[in-house]
């Protein structure tokens, strides 16, 4: 069989992977490369495919088309060799309610094959890893949703595999527990872990990945740095609602000095502009590369040249904002997926 | 070959693991274990004393039995039944649960052996129908009814109830693994009361209009209660009187689960194939 990937760059290579649910394509072709020891985020709204992407490189689904290697083995010939090797933390947090942490580790951990005392030597150090010792001997339904996340996180690694897969690790955690979550996968990542992640959050991916595919339908429609892609999709934006409708020429000219782009000029691959005036409202948008720098720049310049403000703020492109950008249409019509601020 | 060796010896030791999970289930949540077991305890009380001075024809002719205590003696072996199809409950309820929690996945998602998901809840599921059936053979002893037949038959009987209980084991892990939540276990749990009441677990089917009492008279429940009542000795009612399937009560008892494995078994098997579709 070909092993794309035996130089051992890459831990995950997908190629042309095909998943059909009925009438429902969740797959319709994706390609993946994720190198080795990288964080690589997933980025799409519910239904775009992600966790059946996450199902089928964990072994859990078959797919219907194209190939899929995990550390170089095939997911669909090789599922125990595959098995052996990743690390699964899925949707809601898969541990034992009833079971105390200790306890849910150490079943992992001998299921994992462990033997009786290097189980118990693994669960305790993964205690003191996700700073859960205190609460070890707890039953899990007792623990917030930060700590049963940081236990989930902990049973994923277990036997310290050398790909883990994280689909959407954050969604229903609190701010706090988000954090924790996050902390805990910077210091894997620290530790040469690979790890390929989904979210519904641009700002997780910005976070957390070194690269970042977004995808949409069952593929990927865009691919790079979070940097990159925020340039692609116009980064983060100035607001500014002026005082009075007849300052609003002016106030352009400045703010698109001050933003080092010209009004109405395109970035490229964006459909609208990098200004944006709306009269009625009397409001400006500018497209901006550098956060607060161009946010302090912007009421510096207005200041200067007198023009009065009834409110200045920086908002990042919510993820609906990004879909729009990047296909042409909304990615839900619910509105969950503002992104975090 | 040395491969399918191991393959078996971590068959055996990850089965052994999941059951331990159940088993640490039951120390730090005795509450509904103990609920099952003793529930089983309280029909008995509730049929053997509120029902059971209207329950005649159940005392051996002239032995001069109280009434009530013959149908008591009726009674027990059918609520040992009962109790292995109570268990159809506590299996789907438990499958469906992993299932719905990502437990099963993350088994699925381990170099695990894949036999010991459901290997796991056997056991345990079997461990708990013997502990059921221990506490309720005390309770039945309590109240009088006895074994009449020697060790060697009644542990038969023993048996017979346990491999009613494996065969159900299949049934639950099927229909866990066919719901989409635990709120559709409500519904199964309504479900086995009809069942095991259309059975010959707490009346004679001979009481019942006639094709009621055949229906009755075919319920696998009723051919593994029948040869349990002769095995143990007890009262068997007057039923079937030449209907072939009372008659055949010993090979029904051990034709009925295997029939129930012979179709559930694979459906699990495909079901369970079928969480990678």
């Amino acid at each position: 069989m070909s092993n794309k990937n035996t130089d051992g760059e890459n831990a995950v290579v997908v190629t042309g992977l095909r998943k059909r649910y009925g009438s429902v394509e969740a797959l319709a072709g994706l390609d993946l490369v994720v190198p080795r020891g990288t964080v690589y985020g997933l980025l799409g709204p519910n239904g775009a495919g992600k966790t059946t992407a996450i199902r089928i490189l964990t072994t859990l689904l078959r797919a219907d088309g194209g190939s899929a290697e995990v550390s170089g083995f095939d997911v669909a010939r090789q599922p125990a060799a595959v098995r052996a090797r990743i690390g699964l933390v899925g949707q809601h947090a898969a541990v034992d309610e009833i079971l105390s942490g200790r306890q849910n580790l150490v079943l992992f951990g001998r299921l994992n094959h462990l033997g009786p005392e290097r189980a118990r030597r693994r669960a305790d150090e993964l205690l003191d890893r996700f700073a859960l010792a205190d609460t070890a001997g707890l039953p899990v339904d007792r623990y917030s949703g930060g700590m049963r996340r940081r236990l989930d996180l902990a049973v994923g690694l277990i036997t310290a595999p050398s790909v883990l897969f994280l689909d959407e690790p954050t969604t229903g955690l609190d701010p706090r527990g988000r954090n924790e979550v996050w902390d805990a996968v910077r210091a894997l990542v620290a530790a040469g872990t690979t790890v390929l992640l989904t979210t519904q959050y641009l700002e997780e991916a910005d976070q957390l990945a070194d690269a970042i595919a977004v995808i949409d339908s069952g593929r990927v429609i865009a691919e790079g740095s979070p940097d990159r892609l925020k340039s692609m999709i116009g980064g983060d934006r100035v607001e500014v609602v002026l005082r009075r409708v007849q300052d609003l020429t002016r106030a352009a000219e400045v703010i698109a000095a001050a933003t080092g782009g010209a009004p109405g000029a395109a970035p490229s691959g964006a459909s609208d502009g990098r200004l944006e005036v709306d009269r009625d409202a009397r409001r400006i948008r500018a497209l901006v590369a550098d956060r607060s720098g161009a946010l302090v720049q912007v009421v510096r310049a207005l200041d200067a040249a007198g023009l009065e403000t009834e409110d200045v703020a920086l908002r990042r492109p919510t993820l609906d904002e990004v879909f729009l950008q990047l296909t042409g249409h909304s990615a839900t019509k619910d509105s969950t997926l503002e992104v975090l601020a | 070959m040395s491969d399918s060796i191991e393959r078996a010896r971590w068959a055996v030791i990850d089965t052994w693991t999941v059951t331990g999970r159940d088993l640490l289930h039951w120390v730090r949540r005795p509450g509904p274990v103990l609920v099952g077991l003793l529930f089983p305890l309280l029909i008995v009380l509730m049929f053997g004393y509120l029902f059971g001075g209207q329950m005649t024809g159940f005392g051996p002719a002239g032995s001069g039995a109280a009434s009530g205590q013959g149908y008591r003696e009726f009674l027990v072996p059918g609520v040992f039944g009962m109790t292995m199809l109570f268990g159809l409950e506590i299996t789907m309820l438990a499958v469906t649960v992993d299932a719905n929690r990502g437990i099963t996945d993350r088994f699925r998602s381990l170099a695990m052996s894949p036999v010991a998901v459901v290997g796991g809840r056997s056991v345990a599921d079997l461990l708990n129908a013997v502990l059921g059936l221990a506490v309720m053979i005390a309770g039945g002893l309590a109240i009088g009814w006895r074994w009449r037949d020697g060790l060697g038959p009644a542990l038969h009987a023993v048996a017979l109830l346990l491999l009613l209980r494996f065969a159900l084991i299949w049934v639950g892990v099927y229909l866990g693994l066919m719901v989409k939540g635990p709120e559709a276990v409500v519904a199964v749990q309504i479900l086995v009361w009809p069942l095991g009441f259309l059975s010959n677990a707490f009346v004679d089917p001979a009481t019942m209009p006639g094709w009621l009492g055949t229906i009755a008279e075919w319920n696998p429940l009723s051919s593994t209660v029948s040869a349990v009542r002769e095995l143990f000795g007890n009262p068997v009612g007057q039923a079937g009187q030449g209907s072939w399937v009372t008659e055949h009560s010993m090979l029904m008892a051990t034709l009925w689960p295997t029939l129930l494995l012979i179709v559930f078994v694979p459906l699990a098997v495909i079901r369970y194939r079928r969480l990678s579709r």
